[in-house]
């Protein structure tokens, strides 16, 4: 457990970067650099954190840092990692480096799930996070395997034919436990001391391990940019974004949301689900209902906890 | 607006008044060797709105901190304050400040 | 301490990598180069190098891991084929764009489709503007001592940028010839450690890979085609250190019989060491020819070429892949460039031959010593591009 004060006022990531006003990236990363233990390296996959924190001739990073293409944050990091064991066992190294990689859930999900695999299944030593708000936002807000059903983007549109994107989103950290790592978790900024004593387990584990953080996008999901943590807070409440943590196979429920708000709540926020609200497509929303509560009966009975659905 | 840019231009250190460097000049693969250089662009020119802090609501429980994108609030002895340079006026400080001691307020131009 | 071992090319640029210390192998396998692998794997599992051996999920991590490994400062290699070449095809300029020296060992295979696993060129032609050195080794000697100098080119200070050492697929690679290497100590000593500048060491933090708009992105590209302006002086050098170590030599390009002669092959590869035996019994016939072997094909050793084509007549330029649309093959486009801007008068043809490992024999090669005498002789030109040892 971690409190506020005792967190290092010392700012790794500065001001001065590009994200949007209320972007849900800089706050977490903001949090994860809180978390960190040591000499650190940051692998970045191509997105709106990398572009708008390094724009020739200025950047964000006050630790080193590295951006190389938008697939392949995590093969990165496991050259590096590798380089590092290499340079130890010819003694010319002689450091503990923590190395992280960031990537959106393009980065991730798409076009990165092949580097990610490769390198759990590898068991690199490093923390794998996947900021995740929902659409490939850097580009246009598309969508992207993460994209809940029924959200609006540019290439799910709200049509008159189909309302949104059809398909529902990937099981990222069911994805990671089935490599059998260390450590995986799912967090929300809105949880600040949840997600910051996660980011230094998985600091702590030698070895891969993956924490999936929602970042709220104002522009893309569509709310005012003051809302942010309070849609992060209510992806929690809704029990749309379970929060859990698998540790060496077992599941944890962290948040137990045992008097949930019904997801319609988390819906109305955002612009992104507006088109659900016609009258023709109001059974969209009981269907998100109905994904929600079947995600969290198969989450908290992996995690050993009977939770009725309370509505 | 032609006049504003250049305003803004002025406010980030060093490159509106010189030419920009030449291959000869710059570090190789495009390498930023200064850490942070972002602070020399101030951001604080986006807002529309600016938080204003009521110090004697504030009790320093700091989520604002820690929420803030921007890193643009700054931690005082006995309660916040806010680094208008970079401060974008996103709003999310006055939202989540459980004493409602921080109000957004239209920027004057 | 010269010794001599049985090796294939593919077993001969492993053993360069051994005998190199890397530190990063991050390679993922495809015929014909898997043996490269294979080598390399044995090597790290029993124990005879420090090299940390990343077994990648695919080229394209491959390449991303070999960057990364890279800007830590350590050295490193890979090499691949064909279609992996092509799926890495977009980290090699990335590599070459964030300056790092890796080396990797391509044995040439032809691009799909359709699919087909023998030797020729297309894959590393595919990608010969990625910005990276490129160098075609004759056989499995010259690619074992190539990609042992591969290393100290690339990791110059004044280069700082990945080297391909080429060998054609299945006929260099698996084929077994006696080489000379020297001990492990003396290789080291010839390589030294890597000891860069500018590293992603968090002591000292960079940024590395920003985002560069429209003000920034040409410069660093300029620096780039200056890199490989120097990278000629410092090829030399290293040349010379490793003639002084091995008793080798090695240059950007090597010439036979082309002092007096009237008509020659210029190619790339392999074919070369069949050019140079033809040529031989022709010269011995009496016929004034020559061969022009590159080794350094990027950066494209104008000068040198300009001062061997000098008495020449006649050139046959011989492409072992074909440039769709293109008006000539890539290393006659190439040639020909250079001697039109020197405004030098010489007749030159194309050869598009040895497609997906098609095998071109004494025979073909003496037709096209031929071909460019009698085009020496009349000074017509009669197939600007011909298709040799295609089945009309």
């Amino acid at each position: 457990m971690v409190t506020l004060k005792e967190l290092t006022t010392e700012e790794f990531f500065t001001s001065g970067h590009r994200l949007c006003a209320g972007c849900g990236e800089g706050t977490n990363v903001r949090m994860v650099l809180k978390a960190l233990r040591g000499p650190t390296i940051i692998v970045n996959a191509t997105g709106c954190l990398e572009v708008a924190s390094t724009i020739y001739p200025y950047t964000s990073w006050r630790t080193s840092w590295v951006h190389v293409a938008f697939e392949n944050a995590a093969a990165v990091a496991s050259g590096i990692e590798a380089a590092y064991k290499a340079l130890a066992r010819r003694n010319a190294w002689d450091k503990h480096v923590d190395i992280i990689a960031f990537a959106g859930d393009g980065g991730t999900f798409d076009i990165g799930i092949q580097a990610l695999s490769g390198a759990l299944e590898r068991g690199h030593d490093f923390l794998y996070v996947c900021i995740d708000n929902e659409a490939y936002m850097n580009t246009g807000i598309q969508r992207s395997g993460a994209t809940p059903h029924g959200a609006a983007t540019t290439t799910s549109p709200a049509g008159k034919k189909i309302p949104g994107k059809p398909e529902f989103k990937k099981d990222l950290i069911g994805i990671c436990a089935a490599h059998g790592i260390e450590y995986a978790a799912t967090a929300s900024p809105a949880y600040w001391n949840d997600y910051i004593t996660k980011l230094r387990k998985g600091l702590e584990v030698e070895g891969p391990a993956v924490i999936h953080t929602f970042s709220p996008c104002p522009l893309g999901m569509r709310h005012d940019s003051d809302k942010s943590i309070e849609v992060a807070r209510l992806a929690v409440q809704t029990r749309y974004w379970p929060v859990y943590e698998v540790e060496k196979g077992k599941y944890k429920l962290n948040i137990k949301v045992t008097k949930p708000r019904p997801v319609i709540d988390f819906l109305k926020m955002q612009g992104r689900f507006g088109h659900l609200f016609q009258p023709q497509f109001q059974h969209e929303i009981d269907i998100i209902q109905q994904w929600v509560d079947e995600n969290w009966k198969r989450i908290t009975e992996l995690c050993g906890e009977s939770q009725v659905v309370k509505r | 607006m032609w006049q504003s840019q250049k305003e803004h231009m002025k406010r980030c250190a060093g490159l509106s008044d010189i030419r920009k460097p030449g291959w000869r000049s710059i570090p190789i693969g495009g390498m930023l060797l200064e850490p942070g250089s972002a602070l020399k662009y101030k951001t604080g020119d986006w807002r529309a709105f600016r938080p204003i802090v009521d110090e004697t609501k504030c009790v320093n429980c700091l989520l604002c901190w820690i929420y803030c994108p921007d890193s643009s609030i700054v931690r005082k002895e006995k309660f916040v304050a806010i680094n208008y340079d970079y401060c974008k006026g996103c709003g999310i400080c006055a939202a989540e400040c459980p004493t409602k001691a921080i109000r957004m307020e239209e920027e004057k131009r | 301490m010269t010794r001599t071992m049985g090796l294939t090319g593919d077993e001969a640029i492993a053993y360069a990598a051994k005998q190199s210390n890397v530190d990063v192998v991050a390679a993922y396998p495809i015929t014909p180069q898997t043996i490269i692998v294979e080598a390399f794997s044995e090597y790290v599992f029993d124990g005879e190098v420090h090299s940390e051996f990343v077994c990648v999920e695919s080229e394209h991590s491959a390449t991303s891991a070999c960057i990364g490994a890279s800007l830590t400062g350590a050295r490193v290699f890979t090499a691949t084929s064909s279609q992996g070449l092509a799926l890495m095809h977009e980290m090699l300029y990335i590599a070459s764009g964030l300056r790092c020296p890796i080396v990797m060992g391509v044995a040439n295979r032809a691009l799909s489709a359709p699919i087909n696993i023998h030797g020729d060129h297309s894959d590393m032609m595919g990608s010969r503007d990625c910005g990276w050195l490129q160098i075609y080794a004759e056989n499995a000697q010259e690619a074992y001592d190539w990609t042992i100098q591969a290393f100290k080119i690339a990791e110059d200070d004044n280069v700082l940028l990945p080297v391909s050492v080429n060998i054609d697929g299945f006929i260099i690679s698996h084929s077994m010839e006696g080489i000379q290497v020297q001990e492990d100590k003396e290789t080291l000593e010839f390589l030294s450690t890597r000891k860069p500048a500018l590293t992603i060491d968090p002591d000292k933090p960079v940024t590395v890979g920003a985002l560069c708009f429209t003000d920034y992105y040409f410069e660093v590209k300029r620096q780039q085609v200056e890199a490989l302006d120097n990278s000629f002086k410092v090829i030399r050098k290293v040349n010379q250190e490793y003639k002084a170590l091995t008793n080798r030599s090695y240059d950007t390009l090597e010439t036979y019989g082309v002092e007096d002669a009237e008509a020659a092959i210029i190619c790339l590869g392999s074919t070369a060491g069949t050019a140079k035996a033809v040529a031989k019994k022709l010269r011995d016939d009496g016929k004034k020819v020559g061969v022009i072997k590159l080794w350094v094909y990027r950066p494209f050793p104008t000068k040198e070429i300009l001062e061997t084509v000098k008495n020449l007549k006649a050139l046959a330029v011989l492409d072992r892949a074909c440039s769709f649309g293109a008006p000539y093959g890539a290393l006659c486009s190439d040639v020909l460039s250079v001697l039109h801007g020197a405004g030098k008068e010489l007749k030159v043809f194309n050869g598009v031959f040895g497609l997906g490992g098609r095998d071109i024999t004494p025979t073909d090669i003496e037709s096209v010593f031929n071909e460019a005498l009698e085009t020496a002789k009349t000074g017509v030109v009669k197939e600007p591009v011909k298709f040799i040892g295609v089945r009309e």
